[in-house]
Order: C-alpha cells, then sequence, then structure tokens
C-alpha cells in the first residue's frame, strides 16, 4: 500500500512537471492524471498543490467542482447516457429505466463485477439524433431497443 | 479517373453508423478493385439522412441517405460512383429543400470541404478574410465587426464589436482572446459541427480577433463531452501553426497569434464566461461578479474578448465580403445569419442556417416537418435548458432577439428542442430546477438554494399537496431567482419554469391518483 502510494506520487510528479509550464495548468494536469490512473487519486493531491504552489485546499475544491474528475475508478466500461431536454423528448428516461434494469445499477454506480459504470451526461450535441449515449468515448444516436440490447451485450462481454 | 466519395466524420455521423459506412466503403472499393477514394468530411448538417454519402459526379456531388453498413453493397451495385439510381438516392445536395432553403454564410464550408485540409479551405474562400484583416489598421477591422451587426452568438446577444472596441481600448501589457467552445445547452450542437467540419473558420477569426485588439494569445475551451471537436481542433491547431496562420508572423505580417485548446471538466456553469474564464486559470468554475468586464480585467485579470465559436466563426465572412453584405440579412437589430438547431422530437433535424426574420412555425412545420413521432406538438424549448417553452399558439413570434425577449423568452444559441403531447410540462418545469441545483456553481443564494427549493416545491405541486399555495411560492422563488442571482444560470433556470406555468398549467393542476384513474 506504502509502496503504492509512493508510485502515485512520482508518476503524480512527473506529470505535473510536464504541465506546470501551462499558464493555469491544473485542469491539463488533472485531466493527465485521470488518463494515467483512470482516477484521480487522494495521494496525487497534496504533490500538485505543493508543485504549483497551492493549498492541498484549493486542489481538493477544484477536483470536487468539475463532475469529470473521479476520486475512485471507474468500471472497465464507462457509459454514459445523455438525460438533457432533447433526449428526454424522444424517450431517454424509457431508455435509462431500462438500461438500469438490464444491468442491475442505477446512476452513478458499477456493476459488482467492475464491467461498467453508469452515469448521466447532460449533452452530448447529438440532439437532432436523441436519445444519444456515449460508450468508452465513442458516440451512439438514436437509441431504441435493439441498440440497447447491443450495448449491454457489449459491456457484458 | 479517381473517384471522390465523401463520407462524414461528424461525431452526429458517427453516432450514426458513419464508421462502419467508410468501412465497408473501403472494402467495397478494394474487392471490386474500384479507382475511388473516400474524404471524410463534415456534416451538412442534415441529420436525419445521416449517414449522408455524397459522390462527386458529372453533375455535381450527388447524395445517397441514411445510409447504413448493409447498404453499401447495394449501392455499389446500382452504380453509385457514376451516381446511379438507388432507393437512397437524394440528388444533388443543393437541391434538398431543407438545404436549398438556407443561407449559409459561417457554414458555408461546412460538410463540404475535408476539415483538415487547409488547400481544400483556401479553395473555398477560407483565409480571406485574414488577408484583408491584416492589410487594414486593428481599427478599421473593430469598426467592420461593428457596423455588421454581429452579435454575441452564445446567447446574450451582445454587440460583438462593441466588445472588441473594449479591449483593443485597454492598455496591458498581454490580452486574450478568448473562445467559448462549452456548448452544454441540450439541442445545441453549432459549435460542435464548425469545430469538427470547419475548424479552419474558427482559427481565421480568432486570429482576426487577436489582430484587432492587439492580443496575442488565444484559447478554445471545449468541453469534454466533444472529444471528437478536440481532436480535430487542435490538428487543425498544429497545421495552421506550421502554415504560418498562427505564430509569431500570422500570415507574414508583423502581428504574433497563437492558439492552445483546452478541455472543460464536465461543469455546465463553465459556459459562463466568467466561471470560464476562473476554469482556465485552473480555479473551481465559480461565476465573478461583473464589473470588473472581462474585457478590462479577464483572463489572469488581463483584457480579454470572450466570444461564442459561432460568433468567431462568422468574422471571416464580414472581414471577406464586408459589413454591408452581412448586415443586409436578417431584421431589426438581428443582423446577419443564425444557424438554428432543430433537435429532439422532430422529424427533420438539423442545422438549418437562416437570417434572422424566420419564423417559429416555418421552422418547425415547414422546414423541420414536425415531429418524429407524427403526434402534435406540444411544446418548443428555445435556448437550451435555460430558455422558455413556447406553445404551438406562439410559432408566430419571428426568430429575432428583441421578438423572443418581448414574450419572455430568449434565443440563447439557437437551438430548438420539440416535444410532442406526451410531454409532462410540469416534469420538465421540475427538471429545469433540478438541472440547476446540479449545475449551480454554489456562489450565489437564490441560485444554489433556490433551485434545491423549487424542486422540492414542484415536487409537492405533483403530490397534490396544497398545489396553489406551492404554485405561487414557485412563482416568488422564480421571481428572486431572476433577480438575484449573480449569472443566468439562476437568473434564467425561471424561464423554462414560469413558461411551462403559464403556458401549460393544466399540467399544473391536481391530478388524480393512479388507483383513481384506473
Amino acid at each position: 500500500m506504502q509502496a503504492q502510494s509512493t508510485e502515485i506520487a512520482t508518476q503524480t510528479r512527473a506529470i505535473v512537471e510536464g504541465l506546470k509550464g501551462l499558464e493555469g495548468p491544473l485542469l491539463p494536469i488533472l485531466h493527465e492524471i485521470q488518463e494515467e490512473f483512470g482516477y484521480v487519486p487522494q495521494e496525487s493531491l497534496p504533490v500538485i498543490a505543493d508543485e504549483l504552489n497551492l493549498s492541498n485546499a484549493e486542489v481538493h475544491g477544484v477536483v470536487t467542482f468539475y463532475h469529470d474528475y473521479r476520486r475512485q475508478p471507474a468500471g472497465r466500461h464507462v457509459l454514459k447516457l445523455c438525460q438533457a431536454e432533447a433526449c428526454q423528448s424522444m424517450g431517454s428516461d424509457a431508455v435509462a429505466d431500462r438500461i438500469k434494469r438490464l444491468l442491475g445499477i442505477g446512476f452513478h454506480e458499477t456493476t459488482l463485477d467492475g464491467a461498467v459504470t453508469l452515469e448521466p451526461v447532460y449533452c452530448l450535441g447529438l440532439c437532432a439524433c436523441a436519445p444519444a449515449a456515449m460508450l468508452d468515448g465513442e458516440v451512439i444516436g438514436s437509441i431504441d431497443e435493439n441498440v440497447i440490447d447491443e450495448i449491454v451485450a457489449e459491456v457484458r462481454k | 479517373m479517381t473517384t471522390t466519395i465523401y463520407i462524414p466524420k461528424d461525431a452526429a455521423a458517427l453516432a450514426l453508423g458513419a464508421e462502419k459506412v467508410a468501412t465497408a466503403v473501403t472494402a467495397e472499393i478494394a474487392a471490386r478493385g474500384l479507382d475511388a477514394k473516400i474524404v471524410r468530411n463534415g456534416t451538412r448538417g442534415m441529420v436525419w439522412l445521416e449517414t449522408l454519402v455524397e459522390v462527386v459526379t458529372s453533375q455535381g456531388r450527388v447524395a445517397y441517405g441514411p445510409v447504413k453498413a448493409a447498404d453499401v453493397a447495394s449501392l455499389f451495385d446500382a452504380g453509385f460512383l457514376a451516381g446511379g439510381a438507388h432507393r437512397l438516392s437524394l440528388g444533388r445536395v443543393e437541391d434538398l429543400p431543407f438545404f436549398a432553403k438556407q443561407t449559409r454564410l459561417t457554414f458555408e464550408r461546412c460538410g463540404v470541404i475535408d476539415p483538415l485540409s487547409l488547400e481544400d479551405y483556401r479553395a473555398h474562400g477560407g483565409l480571406r478574410g485574414l488577408e484583408k484583416a491584416v492589410a487594414i489598421t486593428p481599427a478599421d477591422i473593430v469598426k467592420t465587426v461593428t457596423d455588421s451587426g454581429l452579435r454575441g452568438r452564445g446567447g446574450a446577444g451582445f454587440p460583438t464589436g462593441i466588445k472588441w472596441k473594449t479591449v483593443h481600448d485597454t492598455v496591458a501589457d498581454r490580452k486574450y482572446i478568448v473562445c467559448n467552445a462549452d456548448e452544454g445547452d441540450s439541442a445545441t450542437f453549432a459549435d460542435r459541427m464548425i469545430m469538427e467540419g470547419d475548424p479552419f473558420v474558427l482559427i481565421e477569426g480568432m486570429a482576426i480577433a487577436g489582430i484587432a485588439t492587439g492580443a496575442t494569445k488565444g484559447f478554445v475551451y471545449i468541453r469534454s463531452e466533444y472529444p471528437h471537436a478536440i481532436v480535430t481542433m487542435t490538428r487543425a491547431v498544429e497545421i495552421a501553426r506550421a502554415a504560418g496562420i498562427l505564430g509569431t508572423a500570422v500570415m507574414g505580417s508583423p502581428n504574433a497569434f497563437d492558439i492552445e485548446i483546452r478541455s472543460g471538466a464536465g461543469a455546465y456553469v463553465c459556459g459562463e464566461e466568467t466561471s470560464l474564464l476562473n476554469s482556465l486559470e485552473g480555479k473551481r468554475g465559480v461565476v465573478r461578479a461583473k464589473p470588473p468586464l472581462p474585457a478590462i480585467e479577464g483572463l489572469f485579470g488581463k483584457p480579454t474578448v470572450i466570444n461564442n465559436v459561432i460568433s468567431l466563426a462568422s468574422v471571416p465572412v464580414i472581414m471577406d465580403k464586408g459589413a454591408e453584405h452581412y448586415r443586409d440579412f436578417g431584421m431589426g437589430r438581428s443582423r446577419g445569419t443564425i444557424p438554428v438547431q432543430l433537435a429532439g422530437n422532430i422529424k427533420h433535424g438539423g442545422l438549418f442556417e437562416v437570417a434572422f426574420g424566420i419564423t417559429l412555425g416555418e421552422l418547425i412545420n415547414d422546414i423541420g416537418g414536425g415531429t418524429a413521432s407524427g403526434r402534435p406538438v406540444k411544446a418548443v424549448q428555445v435556448g437550451g435548458p435555460l430558455g422558455a417553452y413556447f406553445p404551438a399558439s406562439m410559432f408566430d413570434t419571428p426568430f429575432d432577439y428583441e421578438a423572443f425577449a418581448a414574450k419572455d423568452g430568449l434565443i440563447g444559441h439557437a437551438g430548438i428542442t420539440v416535444f410532442d403531447d406526451t410531454a409532462d410540462m410540469l416534469k420538465m418545469a421540475r427538471f429545469a430546477m433540478e438541472f440547476c441545483a446540479i449545475e449551480s456553481c454554489g456562489k450565489c443564494t437564490p441560485c444554489r438554494i433556490g433551485s434545491a427549493r423549487g424542486v422540492e416545491t414542484l415536487d409537492k405541486v405533483a403530490a397534490g399537496i396544497e398545489p396553489q399555495k406551492n404554485l405561487e411560492l414557485v412563482t416568488d422563488l422564480c421571481n428572486t431567482m431572476k433577480f438575484g442571482s449573480l449569472c443566468a444560470l439562476g437568473g434564467f433556470t425561471p424561464y423554462p419554469v414560469m413558461s411551462a406555468l403559464t403556458h401549460f398549467p393544466e399540467d399544473f393542476a391536481p391530478r388524480p391518483v393512479a388507483e383513481a384513474a384506473e
């Protein structure tokens, strides 16, 4: 455990070193850390604060403000279902209900086998082909029952 | 002679299977030993026809759509490389009514060219605006933009030229151009479409803004929900830098200007300009009180032009064709064109760029073809989550900033979500409050607390608990939020709530409980 957190601190420092020259580097740094670890580990925060000459509270405040930054690892797949108005007008509620039932989880939850994390998202800019979703960065539009079955089969693989 | 096939790479096309179509077309070309190449263009904006495949023939660009991967072999069998007839034949894109009725100024090249080919960009009129800009004084550039009547397309509708003039007139050692590409409003995708389909036009617009105001650094803050736009813009900036369009000598002139692409982190409120500036600085995306205006004290305390993607992307055509050319379109104080986005439950969804003045009814019924479900339209929300719900009886409202304001609505970023008669307007009003509660930055009380109380109070209405008294409370709360909030999130959430309540009171009436109804 101790070794692991030292490892995280070392990698974090390397990431910060690479990006601290940017103007306003904190968000790019946090994005890079999440890219590296899959989430923003608690162990990274004091290192960032130290490197950027910020307080721990400031870094904590930023990490917790933005929806994108995870505090723990996600499942192997991340499925984001758009729940904004345009998707609602095309039945996104029913899509979400069905997917939740098939996966046995709600929003912001991960299946017990760690296969998939389900999240709501408020607009993917796919409003003319609603309802829409994003599976591991791939966009999916005009979701109907067949598409739901394909998505569920994909994350269950 | 190599035949050129266009297959869009826009996110909406990808969401409808464009990648599989491209793979299938590639395989067929190889299997049949044909002389053809594929160009991945942006989208023409007719999303219901995606994947829209176009072939360059002697008659022009002939389109087929919506194409699925399974249709590809039959397209080749029908000789589509020579424009052969097929059940998916649409004829020339320019002749399709949805396209022919548009006035494409800002989106002239979108879907036409290879987005990352600078050669294509130039061949279709690109860089002419910047060439003219480097040849005149900054004050003359500002004057041209002011004279064009261009107003901020992000939603607020503030005159772009005046914003630029303030930054131009403010003396500082460093100034910034910030492009607000945090397009979070539901029903809007114009920013995404242009960034994916014609990224150089935004770069050109930002460079012109830089030269006009004396700013040397630009940031494009793109929401993280748009990964494809981030990739395209990042690549386009690299290409522009290599070609000398960005860098220490823009187009060989003495002006320096460079651009950095930044990704948001999933906060809707960062679409608010001061919150976006805080986010760029690496802080919580909390709204700043104004004044000071960002034009005087913006990013890192320096004078900053912060404009929406479409505002900046409209500048090159204004510089190229002149202020009058642009100003001659439109009505009243709303000049030029607006890319209307038809979304939600609509038959022909997509982007429709048109001069101001077209009515809501024409857009929904004539252009959009009514609902996708075939049921009657109940309500349309114009301007995203903070826009008002309009009933069909108000479809004579023309698309114009002032006309919408006069009817307690707003154009916003010009997205329209259509709802059919199955929509529950109490639920939509509750969602508006809930969304505000989720996305509030927390700085001001009316927004932070008001939205949470709004959800609770509307829940009481839905449950039939003292509905009259609670609706009065909601109205009072909306009034407080409207006038007491620092920014548009808390300040405009009352628009959807109150418009739903005003125009659809029947949805807020006590309803029979489920048991009683059966």
